[in-house]
């Protein structure tokens, strides 16, 4: 199913966990462009003013946020730079964690 | 606020939590999108394998999220044991709590309190905390 935006470029999919929606306006998949994650992230922190905030601590990945593309944890395939192309999917979730 | 849970899930939550001892138990319960409904229970593996902490490993956080997508679920319960300290949210719980939509279901393993354990469920929103009943259904 084609993705819709202003920009045909805007051609990387990205699902966002409910906590994150009240940024997007309850959108649980939107668009983004951008050649990596680092480019991804600023391009969804424009779209949507302070989603990058959430996503990004002093510039890195937060440790509270589990990061896919397609099915690889980025953690894996350079975190910030790993790299993103037209097709791809991003995945974001909440790291489900605790203790005493 | 209430839980409403089965007897049987709260038999075998505890029952995970006691074989895993002395690491954290946890898991998940999930039920049919936004029904608030406790109808299938799934133990996760705690990759932090720790008696203070424990974690989903973020390839099997994936492998739920695509299962429970694929079948219109959704996360009701999310549950793990403190094994020394009352079952009460830590504030690494608190900071951890990413599903506002989630109870979240702690239970306590302590020495003190055996052969009895502490079974209580929370709200955790914006990082705040409110304790809500536990409703033991038999079915």
């Amino acid at each position: 199913m084609p993705l819709l935006g202003d920009n045909k470029h805007m051609s990387i999919e990205v699902r966002i966990p409910t906590i994150l929606r009240p940024y997007t306006k309850d959108a649980k998949v939107v668009a983004a462009q951008g050649g990596d994650l680092a480019g991804v992230i600023a391009d969804l922190d424009q779209n949507y003013p302070g989603l990058g905030e959430r996503l990004l601590d002093n510039g890195a990945l937060r440790k509270f946020i589990n990061v896919y593309i397609n099915d690889e944890d980025v953690r894996f395939i350079g975190g910030l730079t790993a790299p993103v192309k037209a097709g791809d999917s991003v995945t974001i979730l909440p790291a489900v964690a605790g203790g005493q | 606020m209430t839980l409403s849970i089965s007897q049987s899930f709260v038999d075998a939550i505890v029952a995970q939590s006691r074989a895993e001892y002395p690491d954290e138990a946890c898991g998940v319960i999930l039920g049919p999108v936004g029904k608030d409904s406790a109808a299938r229970l799934k133990a996760m593996i705690n990759s932090a394998h720790s008696p203070t902490f424990y974690e989903f490993d973020p390839k099997d956080l994936l492998a739920l999220y695509r299962e429970i997508d694929d079948a219109d679920e959704e996360i009701v319960v999310i549950y793990h044991s403190h094994t020394e300290t009352e079952a009460y949210p830590s504030r690494t719980d608190v900071a951890y709590a990413g599903e506002p939509g989630a109870h979240y279901v702690l239970v306590s393993t302590r020495k003190e309190i055996a052969p009895e354990i502490e079974f209580r469920s929370f709200r955790i929103i914006d990082g705040v905390i409110t304790e809500e009943a536990v409703e033991i259904t038999q079915n």
